[in-house]
Order: structure tokens, then sequence, then C-alpha cells
């Protein structure tokens, strides 16, 4: 048996550290949104003549008074991603279209075009940060359902810590936030929840069959009883996003690695975060025998 | 837990085997229309434009008012009622009446029943809002007013934008409709869609009007530009024709000039109204003016009475085209702004699908090899039973004909890598088990038995976060949780029935060895 409950105030000033650090990373340095949520243009180039370059091509667009524009290879070599904030002008892929062709001539093939205006951006932002929050609202009352107020407490906390510490690290690595971001986000909030439940449906049996040990043990025991399932079904995941990761193409990139970060916090926050909140919050064998009482 | 009866095995084989013919319609080509059925590719995947387009309808709103404003007075004078000060102020209609009158004009508002000012009972609301402030009445549409009257600017451009896109011909574009003011076209197949966009972007608003010398022509008149922005004209308020008399337009050549012309055929009222005004307008120019830009303004030499004529005005043959495209298919109720716009061309998407089963593939035999070598033959089990679930999971996708996005390939794989969950949670709680008992069969039972919950909470939770994301996300992400979200039901229908009923059949032909699992 693995003695996890001895690392459980570390692991606790850790964990608070990290949320801490997230916290002010995404105050002053902040996301870094995708045209999704701050609107704007993205070109993805394929060229077909080597030479040209990124600086080239950077060099090039900034003639045309974009804006701030970004190049950026994707990917390989020849393929190219281009972003620009939000322009008046309509007509702005056709100028730049033959602005390329002028320069470079017709090597260039333009595989993905995304333009959105403001207003929808603010509404992209807007539904994504409520459908993270509905998602919250609503596992909080499933659990609330399901366990007494303690267990639930330490899976939202749980959940918490996940979603900030995965868009606390985005941050540190200034990685992109997108529409698929925020279906990783969710996904991870189910994730960590499902390794939470496992583990407390665990901790809520034992607490039936054993009154004589203390919540500290018990935690304890029940994390080890469900260890081999949480780290295989872990490793499974891992191994289904890995291989999106690597072979998926680069359009599912940011999605899978947000995916593979969630995993790994949302199994570390099951064992250290949601257990030990128990323990803080002294739940004994009456916790849940007087919720039953009371049905 | 561990009983199966012939009756539910053969259930569950027919289940199976059903939803593996349907999903191998996706592969090969089966002469019943039920298993004609195969998954969309989505944009991504396929190829094609994504375009939300937002209906501007303050001029329509602008428009509306102008005109109410007139009838508010007509209606009134007809009762000896006289509106003084009639404005237009802040998008909104003000005027003042005599003192008396003011309980008068607004019951004439506030009636159920007013001809001016229509009820609609549905919503408790009338059509316009009207307020007094400072002896000064203010009336503006209501809230209930906007709606309806967005709603059908919503209608009217929806018709127009599916006739301008029908004309052009593209592969089954889907049109849809978005709240009251935004209308979604999709379409497959296009990966350049700057003429379509160039064709929703125009109003096509079509008039024929006079050139005045001067401004003070007794209807008003107006400065316009050419289409060159450089040259301009004074042309009078009064419209001899609208877009609206024409029956067809077609583009041309003109045999003697050698230039591309626009030809037009005029409705009876149209044709009339063209022969009268070009009878008594000779030596004048008649100007035509698209969207407030004058197209060509010829001098009028012969009366035109057979309600035909031609529009020259420098263009290419592909410009020609698309005016004689817009004319024929009627102008937009309000201007059309593209607010979104999302475009892949067909070897990005096919790159894609490649990419996704490429990692489908890694994925599944990674999770697959992984299982095995953990659990041996138990392991096979599983593996079986995952198999069956994709698909199953494929075959439930084909059967809704559901669009395959590549995050809904993501998905998939994501759903390979979880399903094996339940399965775990299964059998590290039958090795539990086997460690107090000796009896497999009661093992397996209570290792079934007591992981059910788990199972369940775990999957529920999963299932709400899909849940909230079909209904919250757009396009690719919906695509994501629809794999998700069926992933579930197929993966418990493969754990429960497939899995367990393999797990029947070998445990009662090993009751006896230890070590089972």
């Amino acid at each position: 048996m693995i003695a996890f409950n001895k690392y459980y105030n570390k692991f606790n000033v850790l964990s608070i550290s990290l949320v801490v650090v997230s916290l002010v990373l995404l105050t002053f340095k902040g996301l870094n949104f995708g045209i999704d949520f701050k609107g704007g243009t993205l070109i993805e180039l394929r060229s077909n003549d080597s030479k040209i370059n990124v600086s080239a091509l950077r060099n090039n667009l900034n003639q045309m008074n974009l804006g701030d524009v970004s190049v950026k290879n994707f990917g390989n070599k020849t393929d190219y991603l281009i972003k620009f904030e939000n322009n008046d002008d309509k007509k702005v892929i056709e100028k730049i279209k033959l602005n390329l062709d002028k320069s470079f001539g017709n090597n260039f093939n333009f595989r993905r075009v995304e333009n959105v205006g403001p207003k929808v951006s603010a509404e992209l932002l807007k539904s994504g940060v409520i459908a993270i929050t509905v998602a919250l609202i609503l596992m909080l009352i499933y659990i609330w359902i399901r366990f007494e107020w303690q267990f639930s407490f330490g899976a939202i906390l749980a959940l918490f810590h996940d979603v900030i510490v995965t868009l606390g690290l985005f941050s540190l690595l200034n990685l992109e936030i997108n529409l698929s971001i925020i279906a990783a986000v969710l996904t991870i909030v189910g994730y960590s929840m499902n390794d939470t439940v496992v583990i407390f449906d665990r901790v809520r049996e034992n607490l039936k069959k054993y009154s004589d040990i203390k919540i500290y043990e018990l935690t304890n025991i029940s994390i080890n009883e469900t260890l081999s399932r949480t780290l295989i079904t872990s490793i499974t995941t891992l191994l289904a996003l890995l291989s999106i990761f690597l072979f998926g193409g680069e359009i599912l990139k940011g999605f899978s690695l947000a995916m593979i970060f969630g995993v790994i916090f949302g199994t570390y926050s099951s064992i250290y975060i949601a257990n030990t909140v128990l323990v803080r919050l002294k739940v004994s064998q009456k916790t849940i025998l007087k919720e039953e009482d009371k049905i | 837990m561990l009983y199966f009866s012939k009756l539910r095995i053969f259930f569950v084989s027919l289940v199976s085997l059903f939803f593996i013919l349907i999903a191998s319609s996706n592969f090969f080509k089966f002469d019943n229309s039920l298993l004609n059925k195969k998954i969309n590719l989505g944009l991504d995947l396929q190829g094609g434009s994504y375009l939300l387009l937002e209906i501007d309808n303050t001029p329509v709103i602008e428009q509306k008012l102008q005109n109410l404003a007139v009838t508010i007075k007509n209606y009134f004078q007809e009762k000896n009622i006289r509106i003084i000060n009639l404005k237009f102020v802040d998008q909104k209609i003000s005027f003042t009446v005599d003192g008396k009158f003011k309980k008068i004009l607004l019951d004439e508002f506030n009636d159920e029943d007013s001809n001016l000012n229509p009820y609609y009972p549905r919503f408790k609301s009338h059509q316009l809002d009207i307020v007094e402030e400072d002896n000064v009445f203010k009336v503006n549409y209501s809230k209930q007013g906007i709606i309806e009257l967005k709603t059908s600017s919503q209608d009217q451009a929806l018709e127009i934008v599916r006739r301008r896109i029908d004309e052009i011909g593209t592969n089954e574009p889907n049109i849809l409709k978005r709240g009251n003011d935004r209308i979604l076209v999709e379409l497959p197949g296009l990966d350049d869609p700057m003429r379509i966009k160039s064709l929703l972007g125009k109003t096509a608003n079509l008039t024929f009007r006079f050139v005045t010398k001067n401004s003070e022509d007794s209807f008003g008149a107006e400065k316009l530009k050419y289409e060159d922005d450089i040259r301009e004209a004074i042309v009078s308020k009064r419209i001899i024709l609208s877009g609206e008399n024409l029956l067809d337009a077609q583009p041309r050549m003109n045999n003697q000039t050698n230039e591309t012309i626009v030809s037009f055929t005029l409705d009876r009222v149209g044709a009339k109204r063209f022969g009268k005004a070009t009878s008594t307008g000779i030596g004048k120019q008649l100007a035509i003016i698209l969207d407030g830009k004058i197209i060509s303004a010829p001098v009028i030499r012969d009366t035109i009475a057979s309600g035909s004529g031609q529009i020259s005005g420098g263009f290419t043959f592909q410009s020609a085209t698309d005016l004689a495209l817009l004319l024929r298919s009627g102008a937009l109720p309000a201007p059309l702004n593209i607010i979104e716009e999302r475009t892949v061309g067909p070897d990005l998407g096919q790159d894609s699908i490649n990419a996704g089963m490429i990692a489908l593939f890694i994925g599944f035999i990674l999770v697959i090899l992984f299982i095995f070598i953990k659990y041996k033959i138990f392991g096979l089990i599983t593996n079986i039973a995952l198999v069956i679930n994709l698909f199953l999971l494929i075959g439930v996708l084909t059967i809704f004909e559901a669009t395959l996005t590549l995050p809904g390939i993501a998905g998939i794989i994501l759903t390979v890598g979880m399903a094996v969950d339940a399965n775990v949670l299964i059998f590290e709680r039958i090795k539990e088990e086997l460690k107090n008992e000796k009896n497999n069969l009661i093992a397996f039972d209570s290792g079934y038995t007591k992981s059910r919950t788990a199972i369940l909470d775990a999957n529920i939770t999963t299932l709400l976060a899909a849940m909230i994301l079909f209904f919250m996300g757009s396009g690719p992400i919906k695509g994501f949780s629809l794999t998700l979200g069926v992933g579930i039901f197929t993966t418990l229908f493969s754990v429960y029935f497939i899995a367990r009923l393999l797990t029947v059949l070998y445990v009662s032909k090993n009751k006896e060895k230890e070590g089972l699992i």
C-alpha cells in the first residue's frame, strides 16, 4: 500500500501555489485568445516553393497595412499560419491573394480561411464561459444529490483546481485558446469528476464498513484500492490522447494537449485535493449515517 | 448479474450485427435504402464554406418609420385631427397635437382593434409604442414590433439568399435561420467563396431614375456617384422603375458594339411605365442605379414600348452574369454583412481525415495492446467489446446521418480510451472480491454488482459535459460532443451486454480454475 496520506499537506501546499500562480498568470499575463474569441482573420497557406520562408512572407504582408500580422510555420516547413486582427476591408482576402501571387508567383494554396467578426467572437467567448459555468454547476448539483456536502465540496474544489491550473499552463506556455479548448476543458471537467467519484464511492463504502478507522487512513485505503483502476484508465485515455496529439494533425494539437494536461491534473486532484478536503472537514461514519437517517 | 438467457444472447448478437452492417455501409455500397445511409462529413473534413450573415435591419426600420409618419398624418387628417411638428428624430417619430385631441389620439393607438397600431394578442403587445413627453408624442416600434419586423425581413432575405445560391448551382447548400436576424449558409465543397460572398454582399436594389439638371426637382433629388466613384450626377428621387418590375435578366453580347450587356424583360406594369417615361423623356438621361450607385445613364433616343431593354456599363462577361443573376433573384430587404466565415479547402479536409484515421488506428492499437497485456483473456474480451463498441458508435452515427467533424473523430478516439474504464472498474473489483471469495461465480457476480454505481456515476458526469457542449457548442464542437455522448451509450451497451456475455461464457466454463483474472 502506498502512503498517499503522508504527502497530503505537501501536495496541498503545492496545489494552492499552483492555483495562485495560475490566477496571477491569468490576471496579469492573460490568455492567448485565438480568433474565435478575439475576432480577426486566420489563413492557412501551403506554398509549393521551398524558397519562400516565414520572414519573407511576413515582410510582404506587413506592407499591406493589415495591422498586427502574425506569421508562423504550421506543422511543416511549407505550411504557414497567418493571423491578423479584424479588418474593415471586406475584400482583404482577395487582396492578400493578389499580393502574394504578385510577389511570390502563383505558389500558394489557401487551405483554410477563417474570419470571425467582433460581435461573433464576443458571443462565442460568452457562450464558452457560460458552458463551463453551467457544466460546473450541473456537476455540483449531480454530486450534491449523490453524496454529502463535504464530498461535493471536495469534488468541486478539485474541478476548479483542474480548470484553473490547465488554463494557467496555457497562459504560461502562451498556447492559443480557441473553441476546441473549451471542448477540452469541459471534457476535463467530466473526466476529473469521473475520477473523483470513483474514489469517493469507495470512501463511502469503506466508511460504512469500518467505524474505527480515521478518515486520514480511510482515504488512503480507498485511494489504494482504486489505484490500479485510476492508473489503467488514465493510461488508456492518455494513450488515446497521445495518439491524437502526435498523429491527429495540427488542428487537434491544442485540444489534445489541453486534454493531456487535464487528465494528469484530474488524476492528481482526485487523490490530493478531493480526498484531503474530506480529511480536513473531518468526515466520519456519522457524516454519511446522518444523511441516511434523514431519508 | 451473471445469467444470460438464450433470448438475450440472440438479442445482443442481433443488435451488434445490425449495427456492424449499418456501420459498414459507410465503406461498401448496398442496394438497400436502410443501408444506403452514410455519415455526413462536416465542412472541416470534406472542405467547404461556412458563412454567417447578419441582416442589418436599421435602414429597414428607418424606412418603415418614415413611411409610418406619413400614414399617421393622413390617418388623423381624415378624423380632422391636425398633426403638428411631425418630425423624425433619433429613430423615433415625434409630433404634437392640440390638447383636446390628446385622449382620442391615445385611444386610437391603444385600441386593441386599432387599424393604425396592430395588436398581437399572442404577445399582449401592440406593434408601436407611444409615449408623451412635455406634450410631445413619440412613436417607435415596440419590442414585439421590432421582432415581427426582423422576422419578416429574415424570411424575405432567406428566400433571396436561397435563390442567389441556387442560381450559382453549388452542391447541396444548407441555408438556415439563426436567431431573428441571421442566416447561416453552409456550402460543402466550395473552397473559394469569393463570388458567393460578393453576390450575397449586394442588396441589389435596382431603380431607374431621371438625371436632372437642377436639384429643384418636385420629388427632390440627390447627388449619386457612378460605380467608378469619380463621376457624379444629380438624380431625381422619383422612381420610374424598380427591380420588382423585372421578369428576367440575362447577360448578352451586343453585336454592334461588341460589348457585354445585361438585357432585361419587364412585367406589364413595368413595360407600361417604361414606355411612358421613354416617350415623354426623349433626350433626357435615364440613370440605372444599383445600391445607390449609378451603373450607367444612357440618353433616351426613342420610345421603348416593347417592355424590354438593356443595361450597358463596361461589364466583363462575369460581372454581367452576376448582375443578371442578382436582378433575376431580386433585392434583399436589407443589407447583409458576413460576420463569420470559415472555409476549408478540400485537400486540407482530406489531410484531416487521413490524420484522424491514423490517430484513431494507432490509439486503438495502443489501447488494445495495453489492455491485452494487462488482463490477458479478459483483456481479449474487453478488446472484442471495444471493437464492437466502435462499430456500434459508427452505426448509430450512420443511422442518424450525423455529421462527423475533425473534433468528432477526436471524440471517437477519446471514447476508445475511456470506454475501457468500465471494464477496468469491473475487473479490478472482481480481483478484490477474489481475495476473500474462492467461488469464481460469486466473485464475478459481486464484482459486477458492486462496481455498478461507480460506473454509472462516471458515465453520467461525462454525459453531462457532452450534453452541455452539444447545446452550447457550434459546428465542429457539436460533432465532438455528439460522438462523445453517443459513445457513452454504446460503451455501456458493449460493457454490460457484450463483454459481460463473453465473460459469463468464459467463467462458467472455467468455474474451478484458480487465479482466473
